[in-house]
């Protein structure tokens, strides 16, 4: 009896490892390249080996996302793909998170950053960024009969909708303290809030309030940048001066096209709406003088 | 139905994607745990060995894997060894070598328990019956063990697959990721997509599971003789 038993536990083991096995031999082979040394691939390296990896949301609608066929989408996706046409080059799109956009580039996992990333001076230290293609900003939203158009609009005692550990949150408090702030912790919480009447103005990305103002009757955003003009732009491994640079003449001659106006047209048009193209959209990596 | 955002899964191949993303889960838990019980058995009865040194190496590594989060284990394994030793390792290796590290320790420790609550009789009688020690443990002490085994390894298998969804940080794409690329999609057109496409993700991992612990009570039947 003990026999078959052992027989049979042996015969579990072994088919679990050959199981292992077969599965494992489904999987793509890894590669171990010797030199340490070059965290990135320069432009020849990946015009050469015919593939360039680009990092970006596959869940940032309508930035990065992906489509029901399993297609990347959107903003960033649209000016991704110019890139391979471009360079001559099949893509291999990397779905990247927040959290790990400048990991990748340290290691060369991916060229390319394009997950809708912010330039600051911090992530400046540690990634180049390219030329911006996107502008970013606070706004302001307000109900339609009441439109806030400055911040001298908002009375002493009117409070102001923010979402906590937000830009917007940081900018008030440090600039206009003293405007009276009513802080939520989610968005949605914020939304119904702000629904309800309980502030004169909600104050948060300009993307955001510019979506919600288009999504919800009756509201307008009297606002649309406050404070210091954040922009978005590529980002590349620090260091790799051939992809940069390509990169920069590439948004500089595709702003002869305007090429990303036709690239919000295509892609956040029905988010935005046509009276933000300008406020949002960066042609040939200088800001429009004198936008509308 | 509609209220709950379930038909924004028969868009286009949004089903296909989810089931695809499942299989990048399963794959990656069935290979980690096959390695998992092989590696910890052999693990298991390390750590019963009387030698200090080597029970205090397996204790560290236990430890290490007990304190680490997996997450972080991810990230070393897949930017940290490009970083250190220029390794190209692709993310379901990277997976597969962290799910792999984490479930042997705990497969070890498993093993450790069962073997020491084999009472002491067992071993005594098997000697007096004149069985040589490679018999004792084949024929008397393993098949306890493993009996002993199933359900706890059953607990260590599903917190295993249902684990699996961190490896969307090192960039692969598996069922949950797929089912917030949906409802991120369609954000717009059906804002309560979340509800009824995570209730779907809910379903399709309680299936995989289910079967595992229904094979366990099975086995533990068939082999309780």
């Amino acid at each position: 009896m003990k026999n078959t038993l052992t027989g049979k536990i042996r015969t579990a083991a072994a088919g679990l490892g050959i199981a292992g096995l077969l599965l494992a031999g489904q999987i793509s082979a890894v590669s171990v390249s010797a030199d340490a040394g070059a965290a990135f691939r320069t432009l020849d390296e990946i015009k050469e080996s015919g593939t360039v990896n680009i990092g970006v949301f596959s869940d940032k609608s309508p930035f990065g996302y992906v489509d029901e066929y399993g297609e990347y989408q959107g903003y960033d996706v649209y000016f991704a793909n110019r890139i391979g046409e471009d360079l001559g080059v099949e893509i291999n799109y990397v779905s990247t998170e927040a959290a790990n956009r400048i990991e990748y580039l340290q290691t060369g996992k991916v060229d390319i950053i394009l997950a809708n990333f912010t330039v600051t001076e911090e992530r400046a230290e540690e990634v180049d960024f390219a030329l911006p293609y996107m502008n970013v900003a606070l706004g302001v939203v307000s109900p339609e009969d009441a439109v806030i158009e400055s911040l001298d609009d908002i009375g002493p005692d009117d409070q102001v909708i923010v979402i906590s550990g937000t830009t917007a949150e940081t900018y008030l408090v440090k600039n206009n303290p003293e405007i009276k702030l009513q802080k939520y912790d989610a968005y949605a919480e914020a939304k119904t809030a702000f629904e309800n009447g309980n502030g004169v103005a909600w104050a948060n990305d300009n993307t955001e309030v510019i979506a919600f103002s288009i999504e919800n009757e009756g509201y307008v955003v009297g606002i649309p940048s406050l404070g210091s003009q954040d922009t978005i732009a590529p980002a590349v491994t620090k260091g790799n001066e051939s992809l940069l640079n390509w990169l920069n003449d590439e948004i500089r001659s595709l702003g002869e096209e305007e090429f990303f106006h036709r690239d919000y047209e295509e892609t956040l048009l029905d988010t935005y709406g046509k009276d933000y193209e300008d406020t949002l959209v960066v042609e040939g990596g200088a800001a429009p003088e004198a936008a509308a | 139905m509609q209220n709950m955002g379930i038909d924004v899964l028969f868009k286009g191949r949004n089903f296909l994607r989810l089931l695809g993303g499942l299989w990048v889960a399963v794959r990656i838990s069935l290979i980690s745990v096959a390695i998992s019980i092989v590696l910890g058995i052999l693990m298991g009865m390390l750590m019963t060995l009387k030698n200090r040194p080597v029970q205090i190496l397996c204790r560290i590594y236990l430890e290490i894997v007990r304190i680490m989060p997996q997450m972080v284990l991810l990230f070393i394994v897949y930017f940290g060894t490009t970083r250190v030793f220029g390794w190209n390792l692709s993310a379901e290796y990277a997976a597969i070598i962290v799910f792999s590290f984490w479930g042997t320790a705990e497969m070890g420790d498993l093993v450790r328990g069962s073997l020491i609550s084999i009472p002491k009789i067992q071993y005594e009688s098997a000697r007096a019956l004149g069985m040589k020690e490679g018999t004792l443990f084949r024929h008397v002490i393993l098949p306890q063990t493993v009996r002993r085994l199933i359900p706890l390894s059953i607990n260590l298998i599903t917190r295993m697959i249902k684990t699996t969804s961190l490896v969307m940080m090192i960039g692969m794409v598996e069922v949950l990721k797929v089912a917030q690329q949906i409802i991120e999609a369609n954000r717009k057109s059906s804002p309560n997509a979340a509800f009824g496409v995570f209730f779907v993700v809910f379903l399709l991992y309680f299936l995989i599971c289910w079967p595992v612990s229904r094979a366990a009570v099975y086995l533990e039947k068939r082999w309780a003789e």
